[in-house]
């Protein structure tokens, strides 16, 4: 199999495919880990987002991957709701702009390891600005940061590679959650006793990290 | 679960049809998910509009008419509306002197209100936001997500809305909501979980003989466990950590809510309001308008929630002016 070159529009779009189809599986368990320290609808509103996205990508022509992304973000942002749909939905629109920035030729080229890098570093940014959220706070962010963190070190070694390294970290990450104290959003108001439960928006962060890897590996 | 719907994914649609078959006087579009005054907005007056998850009711939709809000957006089940709907809301009711939202303060609500207030700025709408936090179970800390909006935004929305109603300008009308929100407190406890269709069992599991003191709205709790006792030990340690966050001296006039959260029969909310009402005269404090009833729920959770509002004259002046809407109306 040759080594892929990166992340294309046919890419990209398999890449949310296979997300919203993980996500569909994964959404009794979503629920349930926020039923624990949220309000247990976390699996329900990605689910929702995600058959949207899937619905949004069908028929319509996106030339490029940084168009597939940013079309995800909007649609995740009017359809799902919550703190998660304006988290998950900025960050797609910003890893969306960091791939196709204002200006830039959009034909169809396959982003690179390195560009992919800077776009999940984007799609960080733009969710610890909006959320507020720094690492450790038992949020999305601490499998994101270690996921990009991880692409970022490994992408000389290719995107597939890379993207295997950044679903380890993005797993291990949300696995690191689980003794944490909630500082923002709804499980804050535990306080203690939000420690012993594995964070669901981490825990869906790091499923996206997963598909993108499997995608990436079937080159 | 056993509840009387059709599906668990049509809950808001299916309930939004039963609004509009229900009340003719408002316009519901149940693709866009807006509730609104069929009249248009007179020209002139600020325009207000709250939304936030769905299984509160009746906040907001059931507070949408004459001296209230303008127009309402329900998002899912417990789950923030989206900055579409939200747009699509103020874009339509406003009436050239601009909209006021007023927004709960969870994490959801806020950024989904903060981008909808960007792109009505973009569409040239003049807006202004007020947060709502009263909840004094959540410690407002940089270690939490802030205070929790609950039972003090029907008092924001039925004051702003008469503020709005008598022709005072945007700024006024965003500073009276801010002036409502500073002066009230609540505390709440649950008896029991709500069940959300969507996950089809309770949210938390509370033992029978169990209580959650500083419950949120969502079940979401805020101080601790304890066992069941009379109604007369909670609500004073529920006054008293409203009163500790504000003290009230004698004389001063308050506004009441004694509010069910959705399973609580009125029996036992004005067994509570009896114990507010006795330990608030010990106080000096007086009653000067109360409301009793379920008025901001958590769709099936049995328990109650306290607020307290500091009155002065503006504040009860504009209390009792008129309001026409489904659930609450007086004066016309």
């Amino acid at each position: 199999m040759a080594e892929p070159t990166g992340l294309d529009a046919g890419a990209a779009r398999a890449w949310l495919l296979a997300a919203a189809a993980a996500v569909e599986e994964a959404a009794e368990q979503l629920t349930e880990l926020d039923a624990a320290i949220g309000d247990g609808d976390h699996g329900a509103n990605l689910r929702r987002g995600f058959r949207a996205v899937a619905a949004a990508l069908d028929g319509a022509e996106l030339p490029s991957p940084g168009a597939v992304l940013a079309k995800a973000g909007m649609t995740l942002i009017s359809s799902v709701g919550g703190a998660s749909g304006p988290l998950y939905g900025s960050a797609f629109r910003a890893m969306g702009k960091s791939l196709n920035p204002p200006g830039a030729d959009p034909a169809d080229t396959p982003a690179d390891a390195e560009r992919l890098a800077a776009a999940f570093t984007a799609g960080l940014e733009a969710v610890r600005r909006l959320g507020a959220a720094q690492p450790g706070d038992k949020t999305m962010v601490d499998a994101w940061a270690p996921a990009a963190a991880a692409f970022g070190a490994a992408a000389d070694q290719g995107p597939a590679v890379a993207a295997a390294a950044a679903a380890e970290a993005a797993a291990a990450g949300a696995l690191a959650t689980v003794p944490l104290q909630a500082r923002k959003g709804r499980a804050s108001y535990l306080g203690e006793r939000s420690i012993g439960h594995q964070d669901p928006g981490a825990t869906s962060t790091a499923l996206l990290f997963r598909t993108l890897a499997e995608v990436l590996a079937k080159g | 679960m056993k509840k009387l719907i059709n599906s668990p994914d049509d809950v808001v649609s299916d309930a939004l049809a039963g609004i509009a078959a229900a009340h003719p006087e408002l316009r519901v579009d149940v693709k866009e998910r807006v509730v609104a005054r069929a009249a248009a907005t007179r020209a002139g007056k600020v325009a207000l509009v709250s939304g936030g998850g769905s299984g509160h009711e009746p906040l907001h939709a059931g507070f949408v008419g004459p001296g209230m809000l303008d127009a309402a957006c329900p998002g899912e089940v417990f789950t923030s509306p989206v900055p579409g709907q939200m747009l699509a809301a103020a874009l339509g009711v406003d009436g050239g002197a601009g909209v006021l939202l007023v927004v709960k303060n969870y994490t959801g609500d806020v950024l989904n209100f903060q981008m909808a207030a960007e792109l009505a700025a973009e569409e040239g709408v003049s807006v202004e936001t007020v947060l709502v936090d009263d909840d004094v179970a959540v410690q407002d800390s940089t270690w939490t997500a802030g205070r929790r909006g609950t039972g003090a935004t029907l008092f924001v929305e039925k004051i702003a809305g008469a503020a709005a109603e008598r022709g005072d300008g945007l700024a006024e009308v965003a500073a009276v909501g801010r002036r409502v929100n500073a002066a009230s407190r609540s505390f709440a406890v649950a008896l029991t979980s709500g069940t959300t269709p969507a996950a089809g069992r309770p949210g938390f599991d509370l033992p029978g003989d169990e209580i959650e003191v500083g419950v949120g709205i969502h079940g979401e709790p805020g101080r601790r466990r304890e066992k069941l006792r009379p109604a007369k030990e909670i609500v004073a340690d529920m006054l008293a950590a409203i009163l500790a966050d504000q003290p009230l001296e004698s004389g001063e006039e308050v506004l009441v809510l004694v509010n069910g959260l959705g399973g609580t029969p009125l029996l036992e909310l004005y067994i509570v309001y009896a114990e507010v009402a006795a330990l608030l005269a010990a106080k000096g404090v007086r009653i000067a308008r109360n409301l009793v009833g379920n008025y901001v729920t958590s769709l099936d959770m049995a328990g109650v929630s306290i607020t307290v509002c500091r009155a002065d004259a503006e504040l009860l002046e504009l209390w009792d002016a008129p309001v026409d809407t489904p659930a609450l109306r007086w004066g016309v």
